[in-house]
């Protein structure tokens, strides 16, 4: 495996042996991009946002993808209708805005990676994480802070991204206030989930395209 | 002898776990997949009619890896809301069927269905046009009995006036 692949995460191992599927995938992304998303990142969510009708809304339960995302959502007790996959909630999102509106260039770049491959990638500061990431059950006791410096309680069982240290977000969740990127950020982790039925390369689009929306000139000449 | 309340949020793995157990867990799982699959079909198919099929399915209290009796209970959940939609549907179905016989007699025998209507709607087709029996000539077809079946657009953005300022 290269310096430039995407790495395994573990999973704890008695949830490894309920749901063998799911993998967690985690690539170094270097420092944050400029803030501004560029003007072709732009372009091309518009160009997407057009291409978008509400009847395809209805038909991406049916994609592969997507409906493998759908479908774990209900093995582990979420409602895809209530609370929506990432693809679901980008489409939504587009739906109810008229178009993708752009929240900077990392956010773009995720948002972009989600709607063209249907895989969601999250990112991290990395310089905040205490070993490698991995999918486990929560501990008694275990919270997640928020931005405004107090802490959420998260149940016993809840299922979590986390590192050596502690929860890093709530599966299929934001990043907490500790670990999710800021102007102090001075690298990057991106992080993705995959689930029966998602096949790895679309997990290593997924990647790619986030990495080379986000940060075009140091993704200019390698390979992938 | 433990008891366990199996809605409790705080269900970890292990607590319940057997060989036997994590098969049938397994097997819930499987035929989750398959429902959910069944479901979005039926879900996509009405979309097109506008035909509204119940879809929702509650959760449950997730994300956490659910016990046997709450894997029982998504599944038997998406089994009931998929007979509900497939009722809907076949419902639907019929009706339609029923206005395409009215149209084929409208357009057999359009004197004996006068001023007669069928939406496209009603069809299932898009659009907002309908079907109408209509005299040929206006009055002088009424009298001599000419009637034939007109499509109108029915869009009522064609009547409407281009308001001022």
């Amino acid at each position: 495996m290269g310096p430039h692949e995407p790495e395994r995460g573990w999973v704890d191992a008695e949830l490894a042996q309920e749901l063998p599927e799911l993998t967690l995938w985690s690539l170094p992304a270097g420092a944050p991009p400029a803030r501004r998303s560029p003007p072709e990142l732009r372009e091309r969510l518009r160009m997407l946002a057009t291409r978008l009708r509400g009847a395809e809304a209805i038909e991406l339960r049916r994609r592969p993808v997507p409906h493998a995302y759908r479908v774990f959502f209900r093995q582990i007790g979420l409602d895809p209708d209530d609370r929506r996959t990432p693809v679901e909630e980008a489409t939504m999102r587009r739906l109810m805005h008229g178009g993708y509106e752009s929240h900077g260039a990392l956010e773009d770049a995720l948002l972009l990676a989600v709607v063209e491959t249907g895989v969601p990638v999250w990112a991290v500061d990395e310089d905040t994480l205490d070993g490698p990431l991995g999918v486990r059950a929560a501990r008694r006791g275990e919270q997640r802070p928020r931005a405004d410096g107090f802490a959420d309680d998260l149940p016993e069982g809840r299922l979590v991204v986390a590192d050596a240290a502690g929860p890093v977000a709530v599966l299929f969740g934001e990043p907490d206030a500790r670990h999710a990127v800021t102007r102090h950020t001075r690298a990057i982790r991106l992080f993705s989930l995959q689930v029966g039925g998602v096949p790895d390369v679309h997990v290593e689009e997924a990647f790619w395209t986030a990495r080379d929306a986000g940060w075009p000139d140091a993704t200019e000449g390698t390979d992938p | 002898m433990v008891l366990i309340d199996p809605y409790a949020q705080e269900l970890r793995p292990g607590l319940v776990t057997q060989p036997d157990e994590r098969a049938a867990r397994r097997t819930l799982r499987d035929q989750i997949a398959r429902l959910e699959a069944q479901l979005a079909d039926a879900v996509a198919t009405a979309f097109p009619t506008r035909a509204a099929v119940p879809f929702v399915v509650a959760g449950a209290y997730g994300p956490r890896v659910l016990g046997l009796a709450e894997l029982e209970r998504v599944r038997d959940d998406l089994a009931t809301r998929l007979s509900e939609a497939r009722q809907e549907l076949t419902r639907r179905g019929m009706a339609q069927e029923r206005a395409r016989v009215r149209l084929e007699r409208m357009l057999l025998e359009p004197g004996r269905h006068r001023f007669e209507r069928v939406a496209a709607l009603e069809l299932g087709e898009g659009g907002c046009g309908v079907y109408q029996v209509r005299p040929r000539l206006g009055l002088i077809g009424m009298l001599a009995g000419w009637w034939h079946v007109k499509l109108s657009s029915g869009c009522p953005l064609a009547t409407s006036q281009p308001t001022d300022g």
